[in-house]
């Protein structure tokens, strides 16, 4: 039970890097707080593993520091830190039944026989791995050896964390759903601060309370599923979360706001003062599928744009627009009219965020929630 | 769905059947030939039946060699595979020292017996040989594997297990290089010691190239003749004449064919009897 601090910490894999590209976690900051349920989500070689090696111990980090509480534990073993870890393929130790391979770790912190088997037959009931307990791990299945795998991590209730990478790769797709609430239930049961790596953002936001997107080696947010859905703080959160991802678009300043190819976007009065003040090279506005308003009828707010594609996904319906030489998705539930070759659409103010150098820009009172701040 | 049967798919097996047959089975049917007829020449042959086995089985001076070689292939498995196991797992893994390692390892097993055989034959003399001379005149250990049995012993002994410990140590590395990190990462996290480690991860993983090892090692070191021949020639007395130089000398030098044949398939029997027993032993316990 701990919570973990990560103090500008940074690993490279080469001995004298000379940019940030020779990192593979680039120096953060970041909290993971005693008893969370966290995801850590990125794309594959963001650098999700190797953090997740520094947390457990298994890897060294080059610079910064780890603390669990108060203690730094950049110089202590896996064994010292406590800490459990699901890894992505089944580790199973062949030669033993399933109950030997659940025991294991307990029987090597010298735990009474008695205890071990309390903990064992109760971790096995929760994963359903009762009827394989005297079954050698060696011919099980590549799922019920990962289950094995994860209940060596869960059998241990005095841990630090449990730390879980990308565990449910190799299990059935049915089965996965019930091991994610299984290991929900089990963080609800014991209160133990877990760590879920994955890339896949249902996985995540099914799992976690809190989620940290990786992308090349920083956590550029870290927020609840809603967050990064309303409000990304990075391009990248707006592209990888929420499918289809969030349409981005490069922009230029004028005059009052941002404008591309003809188009003009108002901005707030805040907002420009804090983009006059910030250097960038480039400019983005950003605004998710979902929220691009469609209009029945032409307007005077609505911009004109051509339908290029519709696509019929049962509940809803996804259009492909064509505004001013840019494309854009927009979501339309089903009991809209779908607009045929013409569409009239607008960008509700508080949906439209600004991305400079792909991070967000946001007015300076960002205290106030995200509504308030753009209705002006 | 109904199966087609269709018995001239045996046909296709005739290829292998012809291969075994010139590779094995008929080069083996001369030594049956032999085994159970008395042949003096082209003209005149009995039939002996089972006499020459039996008389082979009760010949006390096969009896000795039988026995020499067991103790001798036991001693060779108990040292070899052990030590091959602990090389293994020391040998650096990566960067330079690890290709030094495995050059360095692999030379031994390009040498040729008799040259192995000579190696040792002049090292190990008392007057011209470095270790002759290094263990009679400066750590006055008296060593003289020409007139001493049990010195003539160790250094055949020494002689295999400097000329085929790497063999098993480089069979073993390979089996423990197809193991991933992972295992290991997980294994720290579970607590587990060294020994378990060893136990549970390295040697289950390395059982297969173990099997190999442990194969080869019996096969070879059961039919040893060089070495010994070279050293001493099965002497002093016939402290070191093992299974294959008796038969030598029996059909060779004696000329005695009828016994030697009978011999030769026994030989064969006990090898090939061995290695299944080696065989089953370590694929059994998969199976429970």
């Amino acid at each position: 039970m701990a919570e973990i601090r990560l103090q500008q910490l940074a690993h490279s894999y080469s001995a004298n890097p000379t940019g940030p590209e020779d990192y593979a976690i680039r120096e953060m900051t970041h909290i993971w707080e005693q008893g969370g349920a966290y995801a850590l989500l990125g794309p594959s070689g963001c650098g999700k593993s190797t953090l997740l090696n520094i947390i457990s111990g298994l890897l060294s980090p080059s610079e910064g520091k780890v603390l669990f509480d108060t203690t730094v534990v950049n110089d202590m073993s896996p064994e010292e830190r406590n800490i459990a870890q699901v890894f992505q393929f089944p580790v199973v130790y062949d030669t033993m039944t399933v109950y030997d391979n659940l025991a294991f770790p307990l029987r090597n912190q010298g735990m009474p026989e008695a205890k071990v088997k309390i903990k064992v037959q109760e971790i096995a009931d929760v994963l359903d791995l009762q009827p394989l307990l005297k079954k050698k791990a060696k011919g099980l299945t590549a799922d019920e050896k990962q289950k094995v795998s994860m209940g060596r991590g869960l059998v241990r209730d005095d841990v630090s964390a449990i730390l879980f990478d990308e565990p449910l790769t190799v299990i059935d797709p049915h089965l996965k759903w019930k091991l994610r609430r299984k290991l929900k239930q089990i963080h609800e049961q014991f209160n133990i601060t877990m760590v879920y790596v994955t890339h896949d953002q249902l996985e995540a936001s099914t799992f976690a309370d809190k989620i940290a997107v990786m992308y090349g080696g920083q956590i550029v947010q870290f927020g609840t599923p809603r967050e990064l859905f309303e409000k990304p703080h990075h391009t990248f959160v707006g592209y990888f979360i929420g499918s289809p991802g969030m349409n981005l678009i490069e922009v230029k300043p004028e005059a009052g706001g941002v404008g591309f190819g003809g188009i003009h976007l108002p901005l707030s009065e805040a907002l420009q003062q804090r983009l006059a003040a910030t250097q960038w090279s480039t400019l983005k506005v950003g605004i998710r599928p979902e929220f691009v308003h469609v209009w029945d009828s032409p307007n005077d707010d609505a911009m004109q744009a051509d339908v290029t594609y519709v696509e019929d996904l049962g509940t809803y319906k996804i259009l492909t627009l064509k505004l001013a030489g840019q494309l854009l998705k927009v979501r339309v539930q089903e009991d809209k009219p779908v607009p045929q070759g013409q569409a009239w659409i607008s960008f509700p103010s508080q949906w439209l965020m600004l991305y400079a150098d792909e991070f967000l820009l946001e007015a300076a009172a960002n205290t106030l929630p995200a509504s308030e701040v753009s209705h002006d | 769905m109904t199966k087609v049967q269709n018995n001239k798919a045996w046909w296709l097996v005739l290829p292998v059947f012809l291969l075994v047959a010139f590779s094995a089975i008929i080069p083996m049917m001369t030594v049956v030939n032999y085994s159970v007829q008395d042949i003096f020449d082209q003209s005149s042959r009995y039939f002996v039946g089972a006499d020459w086995f039996r008389q082979v089985l009760q010949d006390p001076r096969l009896h000795d060699s039988l026995l020499r070689q067991f103790i001798y292939s036991a001693c060779v498995l108990l040292i070899e595979i052990p030590l091959g196991i602990g090389i293994a797992l020391t040998m650096p893994t990566k960067g330079r020292w690890s290709s030094v390692c495995l050059i360095v390892m692999t030379i031994p097993l390009l040498i040729p017996f008799n040259v192995v055989g000579t190696i040792w034959q002049i090292f190990g003399r008392g007057d011209i040989g470095l270790l002759g001379w290094m263990l009679n005149d400066v750590l006055g250990i008296s060593y003289n594997y020409a007139a001493n049995a049990s010195d003539a012993w160790v250094t055949v002994l020494v002689i295999d297990v400097w000329h085929w410990t790497s063999l098993v140590a480089l069979l073993c590395y390979s089996g423990l290089r197809a193991i991933p990190d992972v295992y290991y990462q997980a294994a720290r996290i579970d607590r587990a010691s060294n020994w378990a480690v060893f136990r549970h991860i390295q040697l289950p993983k390395m059982k297969s190239v173990l099997l190999i090892a442990v194969m080869l090692r019996f096969m070879d070191s059961f039919m040893i003749y060089t070495e010994p021949f070279v050293l001493t020639g099965g002497g002093p007395g016939n402290s070191t004449t093992f299974l294959s130089q008796t038969l030598t000398t029996m059909a060779l030098g004696q000329f005695d064919l009828g016994p030697a044949a009978a011999f030769s398939l026994v030989y064969f029997l006990i090898i090939l009897l061995v290695s299944w027993v080696f065989y089953t032993a370590m694929t059994h316990s998969e199976k429970n």
